[in-house]
């Protein structure tokens, strides 16, 4: 259910531009894992190498190994349509289909996967709904379109659609960066329940989120505009942010950076 | 009311405020605002006068054409206007028009869609901009060269595909034929649908290309195909551009007159087959009959136009009802 991610010398080009060099990281199962640093040092981008997401923007490219567990994403004749699959993500602005219902969306990925049975598409939308603490809010309008809800509902609607295929990894790229206070407890509250059935990474801005809800913490940085992003450090979140082994890390969490 | 228990004077109600205090209670105006606010409303209020008076013009000489009118003018099959007493009747060239401007969306609109599709998600952006380039160079080309090549090119070139058509599909009488010279509303058909082709692509192409981005990587995060990515985000979001995009198409099929006139060859008969025969549509009946018409030819010709006018305001009613009956679910509430 949750798979170990390890990448090795990553490196993410946007055209001409590097936008990351030379990344190399384990990301354990079953934890929660943060990225910090500044905007543009390629924290977003490297989450986003992770299920092959990068490679859709045009000019995009990358170097190196992603294994999750012992299969390289990046081996030739890897489907990336299967790779995300497996991988799923949550984006920083809530995305339901505006489209779709409420149901409709968060079967939308069992249907991509062939599943059209009633009965089995009831089932999952509902252990997902609740898997994502939305169910109690939703039960009675599965029908009406899923723009009608709330911003923080929209974004638990969204990692329910995410959750409902069963991925090994769960992607998270500021999902709370949208979202009023409130709206962030109840995601945060949800990560910490999900890491029990999910590998998951994600992407803040907001350091005592990081601190909150994350087990490990990778802390990314670029030395100049321009440059490519790089990671500075990973270890224990409480390391991070009580006794970092680099002095730029120090730096940044306590707000004399630059 | 007891106008002494109020605190603050208030003007009677029965006197209305003079022009000045209206002035006052706007602010200051500058020239500028007061030109542009005449400019435009007086642009706005132009718009509609326009409007009403075609209608007026052509109810007006309408309604003398239809009281002349010795035979039923919605059921009758003949048109001799000009003869006394006129009979005429716009029950062919209602056929001919709405059956033409189908079979034209029919082809047309799939089509363009495609095209579309492939010129924002899959065309490489320069053979997509070319691509664009040569569909914008075809909406310049004038109708009556569209006929030309309609009749001169397109109809000796239909005779394999009517064939075909007779032989596999005739047994549905839609697609039967007499091996007559092609000059059928068929025919009419497919030179409407490569006519309207331009502005169905282009309208289409704008509105899939502001697809929103973060739908198409929800899908593809879910492990969407390219297609499935379309299917799931760009489509819907494109459905009602799409339907504005079929009634432009639409409108100008309906009203299309001198590749029609050029190509069909116009009788007053309805045909079971669209393979046989003319029929007619109004825009062609007008324009092929307007020049020897008489007094009252003319104004039988004018209520014909007033039919189209009324058809093409239908259309286009029942398009927005389809746009706004889903409106909750638009992608435009993103």
């Amino acid at each position: 259910m949750a798979k170990r991610i390890d990448v090795s010398g990553l490196t993410a080009y946007y055209s001409a531009h590097k936008a990351i060099e030379d990344i190399s990281m384990t990301v354990e199962p079953r934890s929660v894992t943060a990225f910090i640093g500044p905007s543009g040092c390629g924290k977003s981008t490297f989450l986003r190498t992770l299920n092959r997401m990068h490679e859709v923007t045009p000019g995009g490219r990358v170097e190196g190994k992603v294994l999750l567990d012992d299969e390289d994403l990046y081996a030739n004749g890897v489907d990336p349509v299967n790779v995300r699959r497996t991988i799923g993500m949550v984006f920083q602005r809530p995305n339901p289909f505006p489209t779709m219902s409420i149901f409709d969306n968060v079967a939308a990925g069992l249907k991509l996967n062939g599943q059209y049975k009633k009965s089995e598409l009831n089932n999952v939308v509902e252990k997902s709904l609740k898997g994502a603490n939305l169910w109690n809010e939703v039960k009675d309008r599965l029908n009406k379109p899923g723009s009608g809800l709330s911003g923080g509902q929209q974004q638990r609607l969204c990692i329910a659609r995410a959750i409902a295929v069963e991925p090994q990894v769960l992607l998270m790229d500021e999902p709370c960066s949208a979202l009023d206070p409130i709206s962030t407890l109840a995601i945060e509250d949800l990560i910490g329940e999900l890491k029990e059935r999910f590998t998951i990474v994600i992407v803040t801005h907001n350091m005592q989120q990081a601190a909150r809800v994350s087990d490990r913490t990778a802390f990314f940085n670029l030395s100049a505009v321009g440059q490519p992003g790089r990671l500075i450090e990973i270890d224990d979140t409480e390391r991070i942010f009580s006794n970092p082994s680099v002095q730029a890390t120090e730096d940044y969490i306590s707000g004399r950076f630059g | 009311m007891d106008i002494s228990t109020q605190d603050a004077p208030v003007p009677p109600p029965t006197t209305t405020p003079t022009a000045e205090q209206k002035r006052a209670a706007r602010g200051a105006t500058r020239p500028g605002d007061r030109i542009f606010l005449g400019l435009s409303r007086g642009s706005g209020i132009l718009l509609l006068v326009i409007m009403a008076a075609i209608a007026a013009f052509l109810t007006y000489r309408a309604i003398d054409a239809i009281s002349a009118d010795e035979a039923n003018f919605f059921t009758a099959f003949e048109w001799e206007a000009n003869s006394t007493p006129p009979r005429f009747g716009i029950a062919v060239l209602a056929y001919g028009t709405i059956v033409s401007s189908i079979i034209a969306m029919v082809i047309a609109v799939p089509i363009s869609v495609g095209i579309a599709l492939f010129i924002t998600h899959y065309a490489p952006r320069r053979l997509g901009g070319l691509i664009s380039y040569v569909i914008d160079l075809l909406a310049a080309v004038p109708s009556i060269v569209y006929g030309l090549w309609g009749a001169l090119v397109l109809v000796p070139n239909l005779k394999g595909l009517y064939g075909w058509l007779d032989a596999y599909l005739g047994w549905t009488g839609i697609f039967s034929w007499q091996g007559l010279e092609p000059r059928s509303l068929f025919a009419v058909g497919i030179l409407l649908a490569i006519m309207i082709l331009p502005i169905v692509t282009n309208v289409s192409r704008e509105v899939f290309r502001q697809a929103p981005q973060m739908h198409q990587e929800a899908a593809l995060a879910l492990g969407a195909t390219r297609w499935e990515v379309i299917r799931m985000s760009v489509l819907p979001f494109g459905r009602s551009g799409v339907i504005s995009a079929s009634m432009l198409g639409l409108g100008r099929a309906l009203g299309e007159t001198m590749a029609v006139a050029t190509v069909l060859s116009p009788n007053f008969l309805i045909e079971a087959s669209l393979l046989d025969g003319g029929g007619g549509t109004f825009a062609q009946n007008i324009a092929s009959k307007f020049g020897e018409a008489t007094e009252t030819g003319r104004d039988a010709l004018i209520a014909s136009g007033l039919v189209l006018f009324v058809i093409t305001l239908l259309v286009n009613g029942a398009a927005r009802m389809i746009i706004a009956r889903r409106k909750e679910y638009s992608g435009a509430n993103a």
